[in-house]
C-alpha cells in the first residue's frame, strides 16, 4: 500500500487526513477518538480569550436532497464555548497520550496585537504543533470585529498573521474565508505576514433553507434565524478552485496548503493534494458518519496510488496544477462529440430532454416500435457540452469521442473570430 | 430497496386447524401501504425518464414520473390529483393492477438493474395519502350544469370512471346497479387481502362525492330496464354490465353440493362480516388459470383449506395468470397442477373428487392422453372464465361474445357506449375499464356538446 505519510509547513504527519477545527475537535474526549479512528491530525476548536463564549441551542441548518442526503450543512455555533484553560490542559494530555499525532490549535482574538500575542503563547505553550489564525468565521463572531471581519480585509489578514509569526515559533497556518472576492488578495496577505500556510476554505456564508412554517431560516432559534458557515460536499467545488488559484499564483504557489471544504471521500482528497493541497482537513464527513470514514479515505487514496503508480502524497502533490491554465490559454480546435453506448442505454430519454430543451437539440430519440428507443447524438449539432453526460443516470455510457485531427492548437487571443486580435493586428 | 414482498400466510403451528385471529390476520393488507421512510427511498428511485415507457404501458396513461415526482419533493396529494385526473380509480389500481406486466415492466430501471420502481406501492402511498387527509379539498371542480342526463349501467370500473368523468363535465348522471351495493368487482371481485379495509366502498364515495351522480341499486338491464327506455330517457347510455354469466365445465354432477363457481366463492367472501367460518373445506381444487382461480385457491389455503389444487389445462406460459400471481399461489402453499382437465365429478350428493385427465399440446391442439388420476375434494372453485349475459343486450352487434365498440367506445346503437369486461378490449383489468369508462365520458362529453352549437 502506498505510503500515505506527508509533511505538512514542516509539520510530519501519518497521513493527510486531520479534523479541521470545528465541533469534532471540541474536547479531548472527541480528539482520542478521533486518533484512534486513525486521524493524523486534528485542528482544536477555536480558542478564545475567556470569558468563554455562549452559544446558542439549535445550531445547524441542512440542505438536503430529496432522497434526505446532506449535500452540506451549515452552522451558527461560535468558537469553543469552555474556558481556555480546559482546553490547553486537554491539548496536553492528548498531545502526551498520542505523541504521533498532530494538534494545531486554533485561534481567535478582536484585532488587537496583545491580545493575538498572548493567546498565541498561551496555546503554543500548552505544546501544539502549530497554529491556525481563524479568520473566516461567517457568523457570529464576525459581529464582533472577529473571523471573517479580519479575514475579508488583506491588512488584516497581514497584521494578525505577522503579529502571530512574532509571538511564536512553530508553524502558524493562516486559514482564509472564502466570503471574499479574490481569495488571492487574502492568501498574499498571509504570505507577506509570514503564515508557514494557509488553510482553506472556512464555511461560505449562508442561509441553507427557510422553515416555511416559521418562515425564518434554519436553524431557528425561537422564531429568527441568521445567516451561518456552509459546509461539507456542496461546497468542494468553491474550495477546490481558491486552493488551485493560490497553487498557481506565482507570488503564493510555495505557501503550503491544508485544504479545506467539503471532503468526503479519498477522491475528494486526492483531488485537493492534486491541486496543490498539502494535506486536508475534514469536518462534514466525520459529523454525518463518525470518525471512521477515515479508514475509507486512507485506503481508498492508497489503493488509488497503488493503481496509479503514485507512491508517495509529494508525488501526487500539485500534479494538476500546471493543467490549471486561464480560459484564454485553452485550445479552440479541440473538438469532441458524444457517444451513447446502445448496448449500456436504459432509453430513460433525460439527455434527449435536456439536450433538446436546454442545450443544442443534438441528440433525437427514436422509437423503434417495440417498446424501445434508440438515442443518438447529431454530430453537426453536438458541441460537447457533457449535459447528456451528466444527466444519464449511467456511468460511462455517454463518452466523448475527439473529433479533431489532434494537431492544431489556438487559442482564443490568436483566433481568428476575435475581434481584439483583428484590432491588435490592423 | 422496498422490493415488494407480500405477507406470508399463516401455517398452523401445532397441526390444529387456524384460528379466527389466525385466518383474520391471513386477510390482512398483502402489500401494506408504503411508509413515509420507504415512500421517500423508493420515489428517488424513480429517473424522472422523458417519453417515459411506464406510462406508455398504463392503459390509463398516468403521468407516472410526473407523479413519483411530488411525491420525492414532499407533495404527496397533488401526486394524488396527478394519478386521478387519469384513472379516478387509482386506488384500486395501484392494489390490484398487475404492474409486473403493465408500468413497472416498462420501467427502464430493470434495464441495468432488474429491480423496477415500485410504482403501484408509490400510487397506493399517494391515493391513500390524499383520501386519508381530511383538509385536502376535493381535487375536482363540476362544471355547470348541463342539463344533460346519461345512464350508466354497472356501477363497476367502467360505470364509476364513465359517470364521474361525465360529472365533471357537468352532465347528470344515473348509474343503474344491479347487486346491493357499488363497485364491481372492486367490492365482490378482487381478493380480500388486496382491498381490505373497506377500500372499495371508500373509493366510490370518493368518486361520488363530484356530485351529480345518483345511483339505483337493484336496477339490472332486463324486462324492468330496457336498454331501449334508456335510449329513450336519456341523452347517452354508457354500459358497463361486465360479464354477467360463469362458464361450465360441461360434465355430469356438476350440480353437486360443493361445485361453485370461484366468482361466488369470491363475492361471498368479500361481503363475509365472519371470515373465520366462512369456509370449512378441508380439500380444495380450483379449476382454471386465470386470475380469479388464483384469487379464489390463495384465498382458500388463507381460510385454512388444509390442501389447496389448482388444476389447469394448459402450461404456465399459457396461465391467464401472471407470473407474480402463479408465484404467489405457489407461495401460499397452493399446488399447481398443469395439463390436465376434469373428466368425472365424484360424489354422492356431496362433491368427493375430481377425476382428471392428463392433457398434453399436439401441433398447437390440446389433445386428450387417455391417462387419469384423481384428487379427493370437499370443495371444486370452477374458474374457467365468465361471459356476457346478452339476452339484455338484444340491438347491439357481439363479437366473440363481447359488445363491439368502436375507437369512442360507441356500440352498433347510436348514443349508447360500452367498455369494461363486456367489451371485445382483450383485458379483463380494472384499469383497461377505467380507461374504457373514461374514454367513453370524452366521446359523450363531446357528442353531447357538438349537438347542443
Amino acid at each position: 500500500m502506498a505510503d500515505l505519510s506527508c509533511t505538512i509547513a514542516g509539520i510530519p504527519s501519518l497521513n493527510p487526513f486531520w479534523l479541521a477545527s470545528a465541533p469534532p475537535t471540541d474536547k479531548k474526549v472527541n480528539v482520542t477518538r478521533a486518533f484512534r479512528a486513525g486521524w493524523g491530525g486534528v485542528v482544536w476548536k477555536t480558542l478564545g480569550i475567556d470569558p468563554p463564549v455562549v452559544n446558542v441551542s439549535s445550531r445547524y441548518g441542512v440542505h438536503h436532497d430529496t432522497n434526505r442526503h446532506a449535500l452540506g450543512i451549515n452552522n451558527i455555533e461560535l468558537i469553543s464555548d469552555r474556558p481556555l484553560a480546559v482546553n490547553l490542559q486537554e491539548i496536553r494530555e492528548c498531545r502526551e497520550e498520542f505523541p504521533d499525532h498532530v494538534i494545531i490549535g486554533s485561534m481567535m482574538a478582536p484585532i488587537e496585537e496583545r491580545a493575538w500575542k498572548d493567546l498565541a503563547v498561551r496555546i503554543a505553550e500548552a505544546g501544539v504543533h502549530g497554529l491556525e489564525l481563524n479568520l473566516g468565521c461567517p457568523h457570529g463572531m464576525c459581529e464582533r470585529g472577529m473571523g471573517s471581519a479580519i479575514g475579508q480585509v488583506p491588512e488584516m489578514v497581514e497584521q494578525v498573521t505577522r503579529w502571530v509569526k512574532q509571538a511564536v515559533d512553530i508553524p502558524v497556518f493562516t486559514k482564509l474565508t472564502p466570503n471574499i472576492t479574490n481569495i488571492l488578495w487574502s492568501a498574499e496577505a498571509a504570505k507577506r505576514g509570514g503564515a508557514d500556510a494557509v488553510s482553506l476554505i472556512n464555511t461560505v456564508n449562508s442561509i441553507v433553507s427557510v422553515d416555511l412554517d416559521a418562515m425564518a431560516p434554519t436553524p431557528v432559534v425561537d422564531g429568527k434565524g441568521t445567516h451561518g458557515g456552509y459546509c461539507g460536499s456542496a461546497v468542494k467545488p468553491i474550495a477546490l478552485n481558491m486552493v488551485a488559484e493560490i497553487a498557481r499564483n506565482p507570488f503564493t504557489a510555495d505557501l503550503e496548503i491544508s485544504g479545506i471544504g467539503g471532503i468526503t471521500t479519498w477522491r475528494d482528497a486526492a483531488e485537493f493534494i492534486a491541486l496543490g493541497a498539502n494535506g486536508v482537513q475534514v469536518c462534514t464527513a466525520a459529523m454525518l458518519y463518525g470518525f471512521r470514514v477515515v479508514e475509507e479515505m486512507a485506503d481508498g487514496l492508497s489503493q488509488w496510488m497503488d493503481e496509479k503508480g503514485v507512491t508517495s502524497l509529494s508525488q501526487l502533490h500539485r500534479m494538476a496544477v500546471p493543467n490549471v491554465v486561464n480560459w484564454n490559454d485553452l485550445n479552440m480546435a479541440y473538438d469532441v462529440k458524444a457517444r451513447i453506448d446502445p448496448d449500456m442505454c436504459i432509453e430513460c430519454g433525460r439527455c434527449y430532454i435536456a439536450c433538446e430543451d436546454t442545450s443544442h437539440q443534438a441528440i433525437t430519440m427514436t422509437d423503434l416500435g417495440n417498446g424501445r428507443k434508440r438515442l443518438e447524438v447529431i454530430d453537426a449539432e453536438c458541441v460537447g457540452c457533457n449535459l447528456c453526460s451528466i444527466t444519464c443516470p449511467v456511468p460511462d455510457c455517454i463518452t466523448f469521442e475527439r473529433v479533431d485531427a489532434g494537431t492544431q492548437s489556438v487559442t482564443w487571443p490568436d483566433h481568428p473570430l476575435n475581434p481584439q486580435r483583428l484590432v491588435a493586428a490592423e | 430497496m422496498t422490493h415488494s414482498v407480500p405477507s406470508l400466510p399463516v401455517i398452523s403451528a401445532d397441526g390444529h386447524p387456524l384460528t379466527a385471529a389466525q385466518i383474520e390476520q391471513n386477510f390482512s393488507d398483502l402489500h401494506p401501504c408504503l411508509t413515509d421512510l420507504q415512500a421517500m427511498a423508493e420515489s428517488n428511485r424513480c429517473l424522472y425518464c422523458y417519453d417515459a415507457p411506464c406510462v406508455t404501458a398504463c392503459p390509463t396513461s398516468i403521468d407516472i414520473p410526473g407523479f413519483i415526482r411530488r411525491i420525492s419533493t414532499g407533495n404527496p396529494d397533488g401526486a394524488a390529483r396527478t394519478i386521478l385526473s387519469s384513472n379516478i380509480l387509482g386506488g384500486t389500481c395501484a392494489r390490484v393492477c398487475p404492474t409486473e406486466v403493465l408500468c413497472q415492466q416498462a420501467c427502464v430501471r430493470n434495464r441495468a438493474e432488474d429491480t423496477p420502481v415500485e410504482i403501484g406501492r408509490l400510487q397506493r402511498y399517494a391515493v391513500d395519502h390524499l383520501l386519508e387527509n381530511r383538509a385536502a379539498p376535493y381535487p375536482f371542480v363540476r362544471a355547470a350544469e348541463t342539463g344533460r342526463r346519461i345512464a350508466v349501467v354497472g356501477a363497476g370500473p367502467a360505470g364509476l370512471a364513465c359517470a364521474h368523468a361525465l360529472a365533471v363535465n357537468g352532465h347528470s348522471v344515473t348509474l343503474f346497479e344491479a347487486k346491493p351495493k357499488p363497485g364491481g368487482l372492486n367490492e365482490y371481485g378482487l381478493a380480500a387481502y388486496k382491498m381490505t379495509g373497506g377500500f372499495a366502498q371508500q373509493e366510490v364515495d370518493f368518486v361520488l362525492a363530484i356530485g351529480g351522480i345518483t345511483i339505483e341499486y337493484g336496477r339490472p338491464l332486463g324486462p324492468d330496464l330496457t336498454l331501449e327506455a334508456l335510449r329513450q330517457d336519456f341523452d347517452a347510455v354508457f354500459l358497463g354490465v361486465g360479464l354477467g354469466e360463469t362458464n361450465d365445465l360441461g360434465l355430469s354432477g356438476e350440480d353437486k353440493a360443493g361445485v361453485v363457481d370461484a366468482i361466488d366463492f369470491i363475492a361471498g367472501l368479500r361481503q363475509s362480516d365472519d371470515l373465520p367460518s366462512y369456509c370449512s373445506a378441508a380439500s380444495v381444487v380450483v379449476i382454471g388459470g386465470g386470475n380469479t382461480a388464483i384469487d379464489a385457491a390463495v384465498q382458500a389455503k388463507r381460510l385454512g383449506a388444509e390442501e389447496v389444487t389448482l388444476v389447469y389445462r394448459r402450461g404456465p406460459q399459457q396461465m391467464g395468470a401472471t407470473a407474480y400471481e402463479q408465484d404467489l399461489a405457489a407461495t401460499n402453499g397452493v399446488v399447481i397442477r398443469h395439463w390436465a382437465k376434469p373428466v368425472e365429478i365424484k360424489g354422492n350428493g356431496h362433491v368427493e373428487g375430481l377425476v382428471f385427465e392428463r392433457t398434453r399440446l399436439d401441433a398447437g391442439r390440446l389433445t386428450d392422453t387417455g391417462r387419469r388420476f384423481e384428487i379427493a375434494a370437499d370443495l371444486v372453485l370452477k374458474a374457467i372464465g365468465q361471459s356476457l349475459a346478452p339476452a339484455a343486450l338484444s340491438g347491439l352487434t357481439l363479437h366473440g361474445g363481447k359488445i363491439v365498440v368502436d375507437a369512442d367506445g360507441q356500440t352498433s346503437l347510436l348514443g349508447v357506449y360500452a367498455g369494461g369486461d363486456c367489451i371485445a378490449s382483450g383485458q379483463d383489468l380494472t384499469v383497461q375499464a377505467v380507461e374504457d369508462g373514461k374514454r367513453a365520458a370524452k366521446a359523450i362529453h363531446a357528442a353531447l356538446s357538438a349537438s347542443q352549437c
